[in-house]
């Protein structure tokens, strides 16, 4: 989901870098929150942005011949909630803009709003709602890191074919062609994706059970069936 | 070996045929290129004449970038070692002080 540096207009790269900014410095005060409120919650933190690190440098080969990443916010996005994610998902984004050339400074807002932004609020939103459904937690997790794989890249083929929309479809058929090269090649990878995250939780719930239970984890959020 | 040990392996397993598969049974024309620059060269073909309008502030060579990229998974997976042996070790020391009949 990594848009190159340069490929997006000034206008459409400067739009999204207002749109994302205001989420990435609503993390950084979360962060620092989060860190006085538990200091004993630091470590896990770490490992939650740690993760996203690891798995955003794994390219995986997928079906269709190309290779793409995982994002790896769906965890902390869980843990933590999202806006911590929008935080540590960016610090990866400009590691890999800086040293990588891969993605983009001019590039970095709308990337960090695909990745660090709608990635972690679609894991958030899936894992609460498959909780309240009363599915088991580590279906939670599946579908909640699974499904913000494929929301990222969905918001990035979006970003695409607004800034490149199709000379004969428009806005939309733009869409559609932008995500036909992401598609089918991200689905395999969100799979990945989620039991990764699910073999991470796993591992957590055994090593550091009281830490979870304080955030909240395990807790299933009450259904709200609304009585029309 | 323990349920919770098996079905660990079972998803490391899961995750490895996954990605092993296409490698295996996919015929890449690009050499399993990056979806990423796909759509870069999707934009450059339909709009001729298309030059980004920034360039990156450093390129790394590709021996360079493998190896950053090397580096990055290595800090991430250091760290996610360094937390869970700590975490493994407190528990233990915990349960230890609590019961020393625990055989943990």
């Amino acid at each position: 989901m990594h848009i190159a540096e340069g490929y997006l207009p000034p206008l459409h790269a400067a739009a999204w870098t207002v749109v994302a900014a205001p989420f990435v410095v609503h993390g950084a005060r979360a962060v620092v929150r989060q860190v006085r409120a538990d200091p004993d919650s630091k470590l896990l933190l770490g490992a939650a942005g740690a993760f996203s690190f690891v798995l955003s440098a794994l390219k995986i080969p997928s079906v269709t011949g190309s290779s793409s990443h995982p994002t790896g916010v769906g965890l902390g996005a869980i843990l933590f909630r999202p806006p911590v994610m929008a935080l540590l998902g960016t610090i990866v984004l400009t590691f890999q803009a800086l040293l990588l050339a891969h993605g983009g400074i001019t590039t970095l807002g709308a990337n960090a709003f695909s990745m660090a932004v709608v990635g972690p609020w679609t894991a958030y939103g899936v894992f609460v709602l498959v909780r309240a459904l009363g599915g088991g937690l580590s279906v939670g997790v599946f579908l909640a890191a699974a499904l913000a794989n494929l929301a990222t890249y969905s918001t990035t083929s979006v970003q695409l074919a607004l800034a490149y929309p199709d000379a004969a479809s428009g806005v939309l058929g733009a869409i559609v062609k932008f995500g036909s090269i992401f598609a089918i090649t991200q689905i395999p990878l969100a799979v990945s994706e989620g039991l990764l995250t699910v073999l991470v939780v796993r591992l957590l719930r055994q090593v550091s059970l009281p830490e979870l239970t304080r955030l909240g984890v395990f807790r299933r959020p009450a259904v709200s069936v609304k009585e029309a | 070996m323990s349920r919770f040990s098996l079905v660990n392996w079972l998803l490391v397993l899961a995750v490895v045929v996954l990605a092993a598969v296409p490698l295996v049974f996919v015929d890449s024309e690009t050499g399993f290129g990056g979806a990423d620059g796909l759509a870069a060269e999707r934009i450059e073909a339909e709009n001729p004449g298309f030059a980004p309008w920034a360039t990156p502030v450093f390129e790394p060579g590709s021996e360079t970038a493998s190896g950053l990229f090397a580096l990055q998974a290595a800090v991430g997976a250091g760290f996610l070692g360094y937390f869970f042996g700590a975490a493994r070790t407190r528990r233990r020391l915990t349960r230890h002080a609590l019961g020393p009949d625990d055989p943990a």
